[in-house]
């Protein structure tokens, strides 16, 4: 049996001996082929004594075990050593950059309405809209501002030029999106009229307005939000409350102070002006004007016709340009509107 | 409005730091824009006096002057001043001193003579900008105090940005009355004095527009000395409040004013003629005014006119021809009421505002009326001398403010915090608002200061601004919670512009005013609609089309270096339109519009550098109304190439257009090369549907090629929509897969080769079936297209 032990191990050392699955196959034919030594010695097996036969066929069969698992070993080698090959032989320069479409991206302060809205919405206000070249009739005198009111003055409004050439009297440039509570208010009524009880109002309406002003810090067109809640128990603290978790949820901070402090709308009474200071950051400490409010002006309820003494209701009117420049540290309203893709990438 | 601290602590000196009464003043309504110190910090500045003024031996510009700063010791200072004279008093910075822009001064030597301190100009104490020389002070100032106390430097400069319902705080004792009531100091103000009468010189008043003016008091003053100096300490507390010292008359005029709200008006007596009437301007009637400028007068202007003419815009400007000057003797001095109502808006139709009208436009005092006639009398004749003569007085029905009914119930639901009715009570008394009590409600009066308050709700508003905004608390509100609707028909605006981002184009605001050529080359807009007063001319009409700003868009970033722009932008557009609307005459509609130039993938080492055209744009329009499937006809778009702009229509209808730029404009705008644009209505886009199922077959399609050659210029909607009507209803799906012109295919013509998938959801199909569903297809476009089946 010195023999088989030794043909395994010749057997072996051929597998070994070659990376090519060709050349394997051959040499297997030498041992396990038709002609091959340990399929020659099995043959042989014929010719022995049974009991001899018991024995050496065992040894036989066993080497020849041996020889295949050797064989079996190395084709799994030789396999796995040409993938490997290929495998390198296909590698890419992963750090090459992706194909396809480029990036676009939304506009900085489309972005901050759609924060606003968000805000809004999931304290159950939803949005309104309203037109831009507005009646006289809604931008102020439904807004409790009549001609000649000093309060006009605060607005450089824009007017427009009817087909004759003549400035147009009854219609405008929106000088704010507070119309499009008026003309909301006046939807609504119209819409629960003859019920006992009218549902509550509350829209946020944000849109573009214009006026007569052009520097770093007034554009002639930019953005508002309006807000506005009327209903049977809605009073100035709730006021407060909306303004100073809006705030706080929009700049995501309880590091921030807001206050409210007096001033004048014809369309609210009481009225405020909103202030916020950044307790960290490049504005820290700064009170920074950020929205008028106040509660909707019992002549512009009236208008609408609402109830003043059973309905009340705030009103209120953000910059959200300027909410963006704080957001993200803009410090020029100008870009805003210049369409410089170097600065519009930014806010991908 | 802007004040001096120090003027107003002569009325109201509350135990606050300056800083302390500029939040009072703003947390109470009263913003607070402006607090500067009227001059920079320094100190060891006095009153000198120039004794002595040598040439220096070594310095031609310089002197060696003696000085007494008042310690008795006269001091030798050098000093460059061109206008330094002996015997001058004027500011010396001491050794030791710190001057603004921290410039120490030291005993030191110049040229070799010691100098022990420096003579100051205005400039080097940072109280003006005034450095031709030494800051020259009056004769009778005291050597040797501190310049500080002498110019009352340690004052502080307010500019107030008042809101227009708050004219009660137009003036000094306006703002001292509201801060009395804010921190409880008492105020005390100027003590009225009639002003003896020593001449019986007089002129007629009479009130014909009366319900414009109904009280008018005037008087003449004889023997005035208009050339008179102005008192420093008047001109002083004018300068500190914006108004520059003109002569004595006018002066007094405008410190009045400031001090007590009241506008007034000086005419030169002996320029008037007969009687001082209050009338409403005639037709066609003019008047040079005091700024120079001529003006007609509409006829609901207010004047004052003597027997011959109008003199002045009542309430808003004199009359140049009736105006006082330095060689006027005698005065005619006026004090009225001007209803607010005929003063508004006057002014500012001439383009211009006053102190006076502002005052009443807003409402002015008129239970001080007389008031201030007699402190400006008083005034003038202590500084231009002169007598006064009797006052004339006319006067109609004043305004009448109402009382009004303050609830306290009321006030806890309009402010969401309960008062007591005492606690009103008390806030009400602080602002010395007259009242009465019925049980919980109050009664109040305005007093005739306060225009401002005429509903309950002006009243809640005083009650919440003095008990303080910031003490009323801010809860979560509370609300009855109810679902908002969810249109699912509806897709949110944010989302359509989320999948043009997602495709690369970039969002862009532009302005909705734009200059016009842009409206004829982009819209062939001839009559667009214009603005009455555009701030530029390149800003002129609105736009009825989007496409303009995006083509200046890339035209500004392609000067950047941008090469490949891709952008859009939603906002409305605004065109003429008699029908009806929100707002008549005009359509405001929502539109999109993308433009893309340059490369159709991003350039790098994995694109072809293949230019963008018209079917990428029509790719992303497609993404973008999917599921609707929108048809594109050929069309002349103004803006567009011809042969390459389609009309995009859905359900039949065109809602918008896309194609490549015409090259007219590719050329005027210099452009390197013609982008692709579309524009569309929003409310197509943001329009969706709501799913419908359909059985899902179980048995295989079958799917066949069909190769045609074709004329080349067959649209291919054309062949799709006539295979479509001829075949049956097993077709699922017609699909265009080649488009090849070239060998093999004769000139002229083109190849198509189209995707069949047929299917039919119980059965699988019959090889008949198909060939006869195909042969059917195929006979249709022989016959009707000349098409040929390609080998």
């Amino acid at each position: 049996m010195q023999d088989l032990d030794l043909i395994v191990r010749e057997a072996q050392a051929a597998f070994a001996a070659t990376n090519d699955p060709d050349v394997l196959e051959q040499v297997k034919a030498r041992y396990l082929g038709k002609s091959g030594q340990i399929t020659e010695m099995l043959k042989g097996l014929g010719k022995l004594p049974p009991e001899a036969k018991k024995t050496a066929g065992a040894a036989i069969n066993q080497a020849k075990l041996a020889v295949e698992t050797a064989l079996n070993a190395r084709r799994e080698d030789i396999r796995r050593a040409a993938l490997e090959a290929r495998l390198a032989e296909e590698a890419l320069d992963v750090t090459l950059p992706g194909r396809g479409e480029g990036r676009g991206g939304l506009h900085p302060v489309t972005r901050t309405l759609e924060r606003i809205e968000t805000l809004f919405r999931s304290i159950g206000f939803s949005v309104a809209d309203g037109p831009e070249i507005e009646e006289d009739f809604f931008n102020f005198t439904a807004l409790n501002t009549p001609e000649e009111h000093p309060a006009r003055s605060m607005h450089d409004t824009f007017y427009l030029l009817d087909e004759q050439g003549q400035v147009a009297g009854n219609v405008l440039l929106r000088t704010h999106t507070s119309p499009i509570q008026a003309r909301y208010m006046q939807a609504h009524v119209a819409k629960y009229a003859g019920q006992a009880t009218m549902p509550e109002i509350r829209i946020i309406a944000p849109g573009r307005v214009y006026r007569v002003d052009s520097d770093a810090t007034h554009s002639p067109m930019f953005h508002q939000v309006e807000g506005l809640w009327v209903g049977e128990n809605v009073s100035f603290a709730d006021l407060k409350g909306v303004i100073a978790d809006f705030l706080k949820s929009f700049f995501e901070t309880d590091d921030l102070q807001v206050r409210f402090r007096p001033s004048f709308f014809p369309f609210t009474e009481p009225s405020a002006e909103i202030d916020v200071a950044f307790m960290s950051g490049a504005l820290k400490g700064r009170w920074l004007e950020i929205a008028g409010c106040g509660m909707v002006h019992p002549n512009v309820l009236a208008h609408a016709g609402i109830d003043a003494e059973r309905y009340t209701g705030f009103a209120f009117g953000f910059g959200p340009d300027r909410l963006t420049m704080l957001r993200y540290g803009v410090n020029d309203l100008r870009l805003f509107f210049e369409g410089d893709l170097r600065f519009l990438r930014q806010f991908v | 409005m802007k004040f001096s601290e120090s003027w107003l602590r002569t009325f109201v000196n509350p135990a606050l730091s300056s800083a302390e009464l500029s939040h009072l003043l703003t947390m109470a309504g009263l913003e607070v824009e402006e607090l500067d110190p009227v001059a920079p910090a320094f100190d060891q500045v006095v009153v000198a006096q120039v004794l002595e003024v040598v040439k220096h031996p070594d310095a031609d510009r310089l002197n060696v002057c003696q000085v007494d700063i008042g310690t008795g010791t006269p001091q030798q200072i050098v000093c460059g001043a061109p206008n330094v004279a002996p015997g001058l008093k004027v500011p010396c910075a001491l050794p030791g001193a710190k001057l603004p822009g921290d410039f120490k001064i030291k005993v030191a030597k110049v040229r070799g003579i010691e100098s022990s301190g420096m003579l100051c100009s205005a400039k080097e104490l940072g109280i003006a900008e005034d450095a031709s020389g030494l800051l020259v002070l009056p004769a009778d100032a005291p050597v040797g105090i501190s310049i500080r106390s002498y110019l009352d430097l340690d004052d502080q400069l307010y500019t107030l940005k008042l809101t227009p319902n708050r004219a009660d705080c137009l003036s000094l004792t306006g703002i001292a009355r509201e801060v009395a009531a804010l921190t409880g100091t008492p105020a005390t103000y100027p003590a009225i004095q009639a002003a003896p009468v020593s001449t019986g010189a007089s002129r007629a008043v009479v009130l014909d527009a009366s319900q414009a003016c109904p009280r008018y008091c005037g008087r003449v003053i004889s023997g005035v000395n208009a050339k008179a100096p102005t008192p420093d300490w008047m001109k002083r507390r004018l300068e500190r409040s914006g108004l520059r010292s003109i002569s004595a008359l006018v002066d007094v005029t405008n410190y009045v004013l400031l001090e007590l709200g009241q506008p007034l008006h000086a005419f030169d007596n002996a320029k008037l003629e007969g009687t001082v009437r209050a009338r409403m301007a005639r037709p066609g009637e003019q008047l040079k005014l005091l700024n120079e400028q001529t003006v007609t007068l509409a006829e609901d202007v207010l004047v004052i006119a003597d027997d011959r003419q109008a003199l002045a815009m009542a309430g808003i400007m004199g009359g140049e021809p009736s105006s006082v000057t330095l060689e006027t003797t005698e005065i005619f001095l006026e004090s009225a009421f001007f209803a607010p109502k005929a003063i508004a808006g006057r002014a500012r139709r001439h383009n211009f505002s006053t102190d006076s009208s502002h005052r009443f436009e807003r409402g002015v005092d008129f239970g001080n009326t007389l008031n201030a006639l007699e402190r400006a009398t008083v005034l003038i004749l202590e500084i231009c001398g002169g007598q006064a003569g009797p006052v004339t007085e006319a006067l109609a029905q004043l305004p009448e403010h109402q009382p009004v009914r303050l609830r306290t119930a009321r006030v806890k639901k309009v402010l969401g915090v309960a008062f007591s009715a005492d606690e009103i009570a008390a806030l009400l008394g602080r602002l010395a608002l007259p009242f009465s009590r019925e049980g919980e409600d109050f009664i109040v009066t305005p007093p005739s200061y306060r225009f401002d308050i005429q509903i309950e709700e002006d009243l809640i508003e005083e009650v919440a601004r003095l008990h303080g905004y910031d003490n009323i608390p801010a809860p979560a509100p509370v609300g009855r919670l109810a679902m908002l609707p969810q249109d699912e028909k509806q897709r949110p605006l944010f989302r359509v512009r989320q999948l043009l981002a997602d495709r690369g184009f970039q969002e862009v605001i532009n302005f909705a005013f734009v200059q016009e050529a842009w409206e004829q080359d982009f819209a062939a807009n001839t009559n667009p609609i214009r603005l009455a007063n555009p701030i530029a001319s390149q800003l002129a009409v609105m736009r009825s089309s989007l496409i303009g700003g995006l083509v200046e868009n890339l035209s500004t970033n392609l000067k950047r270096k941008q090469s490949r722009v891709r952008l859009f932008e939603t906002g409305r557009c605004f065109l003429r339109d008699a029908g009806a609307g929100p707002v008549p005459g005009y359509r405001q509609p929502w539109r999109l519009a993308a433009l893309a130039y340059g490369t159709a993938q991003p350039e790098g080492w994995g694109s072809d550098g293949r230019k963008v055209d018209y079917f990428d744009l029509k790719g992303d329009l497609e993404a973008l109304l999917a599921p609707a499937e929108p048809r594109f006809a050929r069309l002349r778009h103004p803006a567009l190439h011809p042969g390459r702009a389609a009309e995009i229509q859905i359900d039949g209808r065109g809602v918008g257009c896309v194609g490549e730029l015409h090259p007219e404009w590719v050329q005027k705008y210099e452009l390197p090369a013609a982008p692709v644009v579309f524009e569309l209505d929003l409310d197509i886009l943001t329009r969706a549907r709501i799913p419908v199922y359909a059985e899902v077959s179980r048995f295989q399609p079958v799917i066949r090629d069909l190769a045609l050659v074709v004329d080349q210029q067959t649209a291919l909607q054309s062949l799709l929509d006539g295979m479509r009507s001829v075949a049956s209803s097993l077709v699922q799906d017609i699909r265009l897969f080649d488009v090849y012109q070239g060998k093999g295919v004769p000139d002229g013509k083109k190849s198509l080769a189209f995707r069949i998938v047929m299917q039919d959801t119980q059965r699988t199909l019959l090889d008949a079936e198909v060939d006869s569903i195909l042969a059917g297809i195929t006979a249709y476009l022989e016959q009707n297209f000349a098409a040929q089946l390609r080998a």
